[in-house]
This record gives structure tokens, sequence and C-alpha cells, in this order.
């Protein structure tokens, strides 16, 4: 059956006809693509309140009783697990890719739209789940995002009766509706892309989506492996990684398992799911960067294959987060070696990003702020990522809040970076109106200064050897300035939470007020901005499917009439009237 | 796992790698005047949801070989530590298998009709097909029961434990298959046959079943050997 034939039939196969079809059990990809986001920020804001209450106990331990140590470990659990997965990995491929990859590939729809529905809300479940675990007798479990036994399911850890099943039971249904998801990416990708679009002419936000959807759809089940033995061990007494213990004074039944076997498990997905958030965001950047700077991407198939050697890679790296187990020294060598070795193609991606702004014409819009800051950020928590990949080094430092610094720069506040650049970028193609300006700045601002005065002088309390993980400090030899900073740290956060209003204010105030966006107003070369309405109709693209002729980043052509010609232009063609047409000039 | 294993996994990343990079040579950024020579929309003309049945296949594989590597890591500790007692595999089993293959000849006797679009040839072997899974489900049933009953059950030993996770993992990816099997006998049965592209879609359920006969008797080799 030939694809393209298909797609240009008269009718599309799913029209909705009603307001449920349309709105609520929706097969169309960029309403999916909505629900999926709202739900991800919405159960993300959960994790920042988390978040918030969690410093005030550390910043102003003797000012705010708002929780117990029990409930410390409950939040840091649940923010965690939230971020990482129900946010960032729902954002990026169930918001982002569901939206972008038809999109810019020039399809009609994802190819199996009823999966691609039953996906969202079987992640709606998933969360649903997880949530439940908030009001189960005991609440949500306070093991750390890692889930480690045999704590997490050990009396006396907060959760560990119903709350740890909550959270099983919840990732099991999350990799369910991921794969759902994940099947549809990457056959959309191979398989539905318009004529003209080979792989080499996809733009890298396609590639970065798809790269990541492999290493989930490869990586989550040792997620759903380690949860399903992981349950059995909790509910009938099974003996997969719980050791022999004496717990609360009694000997369970429990004999032999090895916790050092789930944390295999546990990281063979855990770090791959470092790249599952991050390769999107290296491709969403590197779109905003080449089209905000009006320059083409610099080295673009060393970009493509940077994605593909990280992802290759980031499958034999995982014991790195395991230094500390007393694994054998030469495995420590083996792990620290390719975990240097993938810094090669991520500083590469480096290189060819600050080389795109090289001599670019650069406008510094919201998104270009957003893309730029997460340069910066990106480059300081790959730099002491070198530190941690270490094994001498990563021993004193385990378990600090050096670690905490480190990953929440690279993977926590770099990623959110571009998630916000994309917002900003994409927003007026979802909606069809500019966000505000300024207020874009005024977020851009505090949330960038604002997370280096909150993960800056962590790396400091780092080193200085302050343990994470602890709901107070109260006799130690540490100095009186550790306690000073985590106030100040804790200040931070609060006004860099708050600052988040801003951005949720932006997108309903614009939802209404905000100018008409015009087709294409950042002038972009990629086909989502080529649609013949904005924002695209049910099908995308009218009764034509679009021709491809060129790669995404022709950018400022020598002897092109326009600073940008679109993928769809064909070399014969000069730049129609009204592409360039928008709000930004 | 061995130090000698890891770098060979590493290896075969490399060789991937390098298998990509010859085939993402094209220098996009230079605009030859015409997409046909280059591309002709999708990469492949293969139908989505034969894209679809391989990438989730990919998945299994990448399920099951975790499963079987913490079967392996854990048999080790175990008998290190003592706790994994070796229990004899129920004789049923061996039934049970030759039933599974039975049921993935019947497929693709299935899939050979399809070919042919001999539609009441088709139903036939496709419900012989399904039966014959359904038949292996029950008997793997009467297989836990067996072991439940016996003198070594006990949810403490892994060995135990393993057989009844890796059985009912299994068993639920044939369960999934069933439904597929189901609504196409279903629309079979109720609509004209010649509507549907029962090639694609019993070729896909051919497939899917070899694969999980595949995956049973690596699990089936796996516990008997141990």
């Amino acid at each position: 059956m030939d694809y393209v034939a298909l797609a240009d039939r008269d009718h599309v196969l799913h029209d909705p006809q009603t307001f449920i079809t349309k709105y609520i059990w929706s097969q169309d990809h960029k309403v999916i693509a909505i629900q999926y986001a709202l739900t991800a920020i919405a159960i993300g804001l959960v994790a920042l309140v988390l978040s918030l209450v969690m410093r005030l106990q550390l910043g102003f331990p003797h000012s705010f009783s708002l929780i117990a140590p029990g409930d410390y470990l409950q939040a840091i659990t649940m923010h965690g697990m939230i971020m990482v997965v129900y946010l960032l990995t729902a954002l990026f491929l169930g918001g982002f890719g569901n939206y972008l990859i038809p999109l810019m590939c020039g399809a009609r729809d994802m190819v199996f739209p009823y999966l691609n529905m039953l996906s969202y809300w079987i992640y709606l479940l998933a969360v649903l789940v997880l949530v439940a675990g908030f009001f189960v007798p005991g609440g949500p479990t306070g093991a750390g995002w890692t889930l480690y036994p045999p704590q997490a399911i050990s009396a006396g850890t907060p959760g560990a009766s119903w709350g740890i099943i909550c959270m099983l039971v919840s990732l099991g249904i999350f990799i369910i509706a991921f794969t759902m998801g994940g099947l549809n990416y990457v056959t959309t990708v191979l398989q539905a892309r318009c004529r003209g679009m080979t792989l080499m002419r996809m733009p890298l936000s396609v590639w970065g989506i798809f790269t990541a959807t492999i290493l989930g759809l490869l990586a989550f089940p040792a997620l759903l492996v380690s949860a399903v033995m992981m349950t059995l061990d909790a509910v009938v007494g099974t003996s997969f990684f719980m050791p022999a213990v004496v717990s609360m004074g009694r000997a369970p039944t429990h004999a032999g398992g090895s916790p050092l076997l789930f944390q295999h498990l546990f990281w063979f997905f855990g770090h791959p799911e470092v790249y599952i958030v991050a390769l999107p965001a290296f491709g969403i950047v590197s779109d905003l960067l080449s089209t905000h700077a009006r320059r083409h991407i610099f080295g673009y198939r060393m970009m493509v294959w940077a994605i593909l050697a990280i992802g290759c890679l980031s499958f034999v790296v995982w014991a790195h987060h395991m230094y500390v187990s007393g694994m054998n020294p030469y495995f420590g060598f083996f792990f620290a070696t390719t975990t240097l070795i993938i810094a090669v193609p991520t500083a590469l991606k480096v290189y060819n990003w600050v080389l795109t702004l090289w001599r670019g014409d650069i406008h510094l819009t919201v998104p270009m702020l957003f893309a730029i800051g997460f340069i910066f950020t990106f480059i300081h928590g790959g730099l002491t990522g070198l530190f941690l990949g270490n094994v001498t080094v990563d021993v004193p430092l385990s378990a600090t809040y050096f670690v905490v610094a480190h990953f929440h720069m690279v993977m926590g506040v770099s990623p959110i970076l571009v998630v916000f650049g994309a917002v900003y970028h994409w927003y007026p193609k979802m909606t069809g109106r500019m966000t505000n300006d300024t207020l874009g700045r005024i977020h851009f601002w505090i949330t960038f200064l604002g997370v280096y005065s909150i993960y800056l002088p962590m790396h400091y309390l780092g080193i200085l050897g302050v343990p994470r993980r602890y709901f107070a400090y109260t006799t130690t030899d540490f100095p009186a300035s550790v306690q000073q900073l985590n106030a100040a740290i804790t200040v931070a956060a609060l006004i860099v939470g708050a600052a988040q209003l801003i951005l949720l204010f932006n997108l309903v105030w614009s939802l209404f007020k905000g100018t008409p966006a015009g087709s294409n107003p950042w002038r972009a070369t990629t086909l989502e901005w080529q649609t013949p309405d904005t924002p695209p109709k049910h099908g995308n693209w009218g009764p034509k499917l679009p021709v491809v002729y060129r790669w995404a980043y022709d950018y400022s052509v020598p002897g092109a009439a326009e600073d940008f010609i679109p993928q769809n232009v064909a070399p014969s063609e000069s730049v129609p009237a009204g592409y360039s047409h928008g709000a930004v000039g | 796992m061995t130090l000698a294993g890891a770098y060979a996994a590493v290896g075969s990343g490399v060789v991937l790698w390098g298998f990509l990079v010859s085939r993402l040579r094209a220098r996009s950024w230079q605009t030859k005047g015409a997409t046909g020579a280059v591309h002709e929309g999708g990469d492949t003309t293969l139908p989505a949801a034969r894209i679809g049945l391989w990438t989730f296949l990919g998945v299994i594989t990448s399920l099951f070989a975790l499963f079987i590597a913490a079967y392996h890591m854990r048999m080790m500790d175990g008998m290190q530590h003592g706790d994994w007692i070796h229990f004899p595999v129920p004789k049923l089993l061996w039934v049970n298998t030759a039933v599974l293959m039975l049921a993935s000849v019947a497929m693709q006797w299935a899939r050979g009709a399809a070919e042919r679009e001999a539609l009441e040839a088709l139903l036939g072997r496709l419900v012989l097909g399904g039966v014959l899974t359904g038949a292996f489900l029950v008997g793997q049933l009467l297989a836990w029961r067996e072991v439940r009953d016996s003198a070594f059950f006990s949810p403490a030993n892994p060995a135990i434990a393993f057989f009844y996770v890796l059985t009912a993992v299994h068993g639920l990816h044939l369960l999934g298959g069933l439904a597929v099997w189901a609504r196409t006998v279903g629309r079979l049965t109720i609509r004209d046959g010649r509507a549907l592209d029962v090639r694609l879609i019993v070729g896909l359920c051919a497939v899917y079943w070899h694969y999980l006969l595949v995956v049973w008797l690596v699990l089936f080799c796996l516990m008997l050997s141990t």
C-alpha cells in the first residue's frame, strides 16, 4: 500500500464530527499533543510545589513546620519521578513529538491515530494512579525516585505499603502508554514522510524526538521488568530484590534477593532516560537557534550522527550511577571510559550550536533567549558531568549536593529552558496568536538568573560534603555559610517558582488578547509553518500534501529574495508572497 | 555479565553506528532541483502496520532479554547464597510447546490461504491457530497448578518465581495476539473478507505467532537448562 496515495485520498480516515470526537476522544495528533502537554504541565506544577515545600524546609528549618521528615522523603520521591517521567518525557515525546512529527514530516496525522488517542488516555490513567498515591493509607512512597530496594518496600519507609504499589502500577501503565505513542512516532517518521522529505532533510527536532523514542522503546522495558518484580516482592513475598534482612526487629520471609540487580535494571532504564529527555531538547534547540539566528545549522550531518551516537552510547554508561555500589573496579573503569566517550558527540553538538550563532543575524526573540540560555546551562551541567563520570572524583561527591546541582542543571533546567523556548516558538502555530513579548522576557530573565542562583551554590555545598536527601542538618561541622546558602537558595527557588506564573498568565492571556500571528511569524523554513491554515486544521495540509525540495535550514541563502526559503519551495520558484507574513519581522 | 560482554556491547553499538552513518551520507544542504531523484515519499513502501509490528517486536525483545538477564544474574546470586532451588519443570510444558508449535504452523498455513485469497480455507485455519493457542494457554495454567501443588513451591524460591513471571508475561503477549486474532476472525465472519486486507493482517499475525514461539522456546530452554 503506497502511503502517499492513501494520504492524498479525498476524505480523511477519522474526520471528527462532534465536540467529543474533536476535543475529548480526539484522534488528531495536534489535539492529543495539547492534551499530553496540559496534563504533563498540571502534574509538573504539583512537582514544582513539592520542591518549594522542600526548599522552605531546607532553607528555614526552624521557621516552618509544613512537613515532617517522612513527608520530606515522600516529596523528594514524587518530585523526582514526576519531573523526569511524567513531565519531561511526556511533554517532549507525547506533547512536542505528537505535535511536530506529522507537521514537520508533511504527514496528515500519526499512522495509528486510534492507538495515539489510547496512548494519551492511558497516560492520564497513569497520572491518576500516581496521584492516588497521595491519598492512600501511608501516603506516597518515600523511597527516593530511584525506588531502591530493600528500603522501598520495607516497613519504616514512608509509603512502603500502598504508596509504592501506586508508584509501580502507575509506572507500568505509563510504559504501556509510552509504547503505544512510541510505535506511532517511529512508524510515522519511517513511513509517512511526504514526498521529498528524505531522512537527511528532516529537521533536527524530528531526529531528536525519533531517536529518543527508540531509546524509550528499548529502555522502558527495563523499568517495567524491575517494577513487575518489585511489585511481586512487595505483594506475594518473592525475593527477586529483597535480601534477607531484619526489618523492625522481625525477619521477613525474603531471602537472598539482589538489590544490585534492581540497580542495574533501574539504571539501564535510568541513564537512557536522561537522553530520552535530552535528545528532543537537543533537536528542538537546534531548530530554535537556526531560525532565530537566520543561519543554517552548523554541521547538520554531524548533528544527526551525534544524536545517533549519543543514543547508542547511552545504553553502555548506566553503571556510572553505581560507582559506590561496590562494583568491580574494572567495571568502574569501563563505565568511566564510556561516560567520557559520550562527552565527545555531546561536545560536538555544543560547538555546532555556538558556531551556528557565529556571524548569524541573531534576533534576540524570547525563544532565542531561552535557546541561548540552554547553551549556558547545558555546558555548565555537562562539565560537572565530567567530574562525576570519573570514579575517583565521583566517590567523595556521591550523594552530595554536587550531584543534585549537576543533574538539575543538565537534565532539569536545560531541557525545561528548551521547553519554554519551544512553547514561545510554536505557540503562534498552535493558537494563531503571539505571546506577550515583555512578559516572555521577564519570564526568561528571572528563570535564567534564578536557576543559576539556585544551582551554582549547590555545587559549593556539595564540595563541602553536604549530603542530599536530608530533612534537616542539626549538629554538624559544616560552616554557618551552609545554612545561609540554603536559605538563599530557597529564596531564589521561590522567586523562580513564582515566575512560572508569568508564563501561565502569558499563555492564557495571549490566547484571547495576543497579536494575531499569521502563518509564519518567525519566517521559518520548516513545514509546520507552511500549512494552509493557522492553527492547522484536521488533516494539516488541505487537499494536497506538500512536496519538499530542500533541507530545513535554508536561511540567508546568497542571492535569495528573502532570508529564508521554506522546504516546500522548488528551486525554480521564488518565495511566494505571504510566506513572510507575520507579526515578527 | 563480564567485562568482555560489556566491551562487545560497545563494539556492537559502534558497528550499528557505522551502519547508520553509511546510510546517512546525503549532503542535504545541496538542493539538487528535484525530489524524485532522491526520494519518493516515506522511506519505505512497507505498510505502516508492518513497520509498527516489527518495532513492537523490538520492544518485546528488549523486555524478554532484560528478564533473561535478570534471571541469569539472580540465579548466579541465588546459587551463591543457596536460595535458588532447582525444581523439575512440569512435563506438561513439553506438550504445551508442541501445541504452540502447531498453532504457529496453523497460522503460517492461514497465511498461505490469505496470500491466495482463499477466504473459506483461511477462516478455518485461523480458527485452528487460535484454538491451539488457547489450548497452549490453558496448558500453561495447568502447569502453574502443578507447580503450585508440588513440594517445591515457595514464592521465596526465585526459580519458582521466575517460572511464574516468565510464563505469565509470555502468556499476556499471546493474549494480546489473540485479541487481534479474534477481531480478524470476527470481521471475516460477519463481513466480506475481500474488503479486508487479509494478506497483511494474517501475515502480521503469523509473524507475531512465530516470534512468540521463538520467545517461548528460548524461555523453555532457559528453564530446562538451569
